[in-house]
């Protein structure tokens, strides 16, 4: 089993609280970090590698280098804690089980931003977890690491934790800002990007859970340390939130070198499929990103064992391979029904779109409504058709990525699945009752021809 | 009278004070959360108006983002609400059965409200509690690896809490 970095100490009784946590080695980063130059963290971070862990993978330490830092106007740090991507479950764990972690992670990058008020903008629904931080964040500054002059260094800090309202669209950064400012989350045009115009029109980093909680065991133990974990690009570990059909679903701290079929059928990490039935396919990087098929989870279509990383999960583009995006890793059995699956993801998309942009707003419910059609059994031949061409007008044609993120799994389904689709449409009355099952790995290249 | 009761109103001041002057609005969030809880579990428009007067903003803003956010209910709900994840990994597990039992054991549909004012059944999207499906939402908590006789000792649970 690879290190732990976030979790080595997520099960020490009475983590949660400061006393513990201070006792096991907690806010060591703090001290280390409060005695560097901000700009000397910041390199760090850069040289560490740590890409963005909410989905998009963005080099952090880029990101930080972006921050505008013209004199008199405040700088801000939000931690973007509205984990709402189907699938993903990661940040609620490290939030809930070990909430100092992340404070410690947002007092250094605070320090490193020049941020003297930072904000956790956490999702609605967690309601209890809101009360567990803002119970930690309270400890912290009793003892003296949150509030003014931290441990005698001169700098401020306060840490705020401030709750959405149940909408998917606000874990998009600029509309997160939109909804901490008291607004519908509607996300911004970009650029000003918030590295330059963000929270109350001042330079905003908005960093993911896990990202911020990474930048403690960077510090801690140096930027080549964590670098040397992992392999190529996808440097330190990873969580995995696993779910669907699996024997053992929960999180897992990852170093970025297994493979995909180690993950699933090792009794280490999700210990196979239950009820002895075979696995079809996998979502491996939360809802947005493309299912793939059994044989092409497991290789990539060059015939390499696919790992549990950026690169390798993204090995072959969209036409044989997917995403690491959140690490929402979603497994489907045998007797799953493609069709009902992406339907359900549609309907979440329509639910979710902020409605701002036509294409995202009128096309979503249009794939909703079509994908219902052909998994009750009343799908036309040219449905499957008319979806490809839906997904094709959304993509890249919206504000923000929830165009591309709801385009996606259609998309792919119907790339790999298609004959489980026209098996719908051929067998209305059959669908209703049994499911495709197994018979697909469909051919990979087979795509519909693009239509002008 | 539509007003806070003293301990929620030094709130909504603490939490105006972590925003910057003038920006107050941003507190309209956590704010509508707390009005939903103290006035009845929905957002009246007098409450809605309350709101806005407290925050010095105009009623529009506060309806637009009352409107907008799926937890704040702008119809009366039930005394008890169950809201029950229906997304993708939910779906594998069997949320759709578990949709189904509850609505024929309160023999209520989704997003009604049973007869005595008890309970209100809606279907959320993913909460993201996906590795301990079938789930829903039960006030301030989750209520996970949903079942049959999980959902009957809930249903029990509330009824006693009422009485």
């Amino acid at each position: 089993m690879g290190r732990k970095l976030l979790l080595e100490k997520a099960h020490v009784e009475g983590i949660r609280h400061f006393d513990v946590y201070r006792r096991e080695g907690g806010y060591r980063s703090v001290e280390k970090a409060l005695k560097m130059t901000p700009d000397a963290i910041v390199e760090e971070v850069k040289k560490s590698g740590l890409r963005g862990r909410g989905g998009a993978g963005f080099p952090t330490g880029m990101k930080w280098s972006f921050l505008a830092k013209p004199e008199g106007t405040p700088r801000y740090l939000v931690c973007n804690a509205d984990e709402s991507e189907p699938g993903t479950f990661k940040d609620r764990y490290l939030m809930e089980f070990i909430p100092h972690l992340l404070i410690e992670g947002m007092i250094v990058s605070s320090f490193a931003l020049g941020s003297n008020t930072s904000y956790i903008y956490i999702r609605g629904e967690y309601d209890w977890i809101a009360d567990i931080l803002e119970a930690a964040i309270a400890e912290a500054k009793q003892n003296g690491w949150l509030g003014k002059n931290i441990q005698g260094s001169g700098f401020d800090c306060e840490l705020y934790v401030q709750r959405g309202a149940g909408a998917y669209i606000c874990g998009e950064e600029t509309a997160l800002l939109e909804s901490l400012e008291g607004k519908r989350g509607n996300p911004r045009i970009k650029p000003p990007f918030p590295a330059v115009k963000g929270l109350w029109g001042c330079p905003t980093v908005v960093n993911n859970v896990e990202t911020l909680a990474a930048v403690v065991p960077i510090i801690n133990e140096g930027a080549e340390q964590y670098a040397s974990i992992g392999i190529g690009r996808s440097t330190g570990t990873k969580l995995i939130s696993a779910c669907g059909n699996i024997n053992k679903p929960g999180i897992y701290e990852i170093d970025m070198t297994i493979s995909v079929e180690e993950f699933i059928f090792s009794d280490e990490y999700c210990g196979g499929i239950p009820n002895g039935k075979k696995l079809k396919a996998c979502i491996p990087g939360g809802s947005s990103v493309p299912i793939l098929p059994a044989n092409l989870l497991l290789t990539t279509a060059k015939g390499e064992k696919r790992l549990m990383n950026y690169e390798s999960l993204s090995d072959g583009g969209f036409a044989t391979g997917s995403m690491m995006g959140s690490g929402g890793f979603i497994v489907l059995d045998e007797d799953q029904c493609i069709v009902k699956h992406t339907y359900t993801l549609a309907r979440f998309y329509r639910h979710e779109s902020c409605g701002q942009c036509s294409p995202c707003r009128e096309g979503t419910g249009w794939m909703e409504k079509i994908l219902l059609n052909i998994e009750n059994g009343k799908g036309k031949m040219s449905d499957i058709d008319l979806l490809w061409d839906i997904q094709r007008k959304i993509e890249g044609n919206t504000i923000c990525p929830l165009g591309d993120a709801a385009a996606w799994p259609v998309a792919a389904a119907i790339r790999h699945f298609r004959d489980e689709f026209e098996w719908h449409v051929n067998n209305p009355e059959k669908c209703l009752t049994e499911n495709f099952g197994l018979r697909h790995y469909a051919d990979p290249i087979h795509v519909p021809v693009e239509k002008n | 009278m539509i007003q806070f009761k003293e301990s929620s109103l030094a709130r909504v001041n603490e939490i105006i004070a972590r925003y910057p002057q003038g920006k107050q609005k941003s507190a309209l969030l956590p704010v509508l959360h707390m009005a939903q809880v103290e006035f009845g579990g929905w957002l009246d428009v007098p409450v809605m108006d309350y709101v806005a007067s407290l925050l010095q903003i105009d009623p529009i803003e506060v309806y637009e983002v009352a409107s907008f956010y799926s937890m704040y209910n702008l119809k009366p709900v039930g005394k008890f609400v169950f809201e029950v994840c229906q997304t993708g990994p939910c779906m594998l597990n069997g949320s759709d059965d578990i949709v189904a039992y509850i609505k024929q054991k309160l023999n209520i549909g989704v997003g009604e409200t049973t007869s005595d004012g008890l309970f209100t059944l809606k279907t959320v999207e993913c909460l993201g509690a996906c590795g301990y499906a079938p789930m829903m939402q039960f006030g301030k908590t989750y209520r996970e690896h949903l079942t049959k006789e999980k959902v009957d000792s809930i249903i029990e649970e509330c009824r006693a809490k009422a009485n």
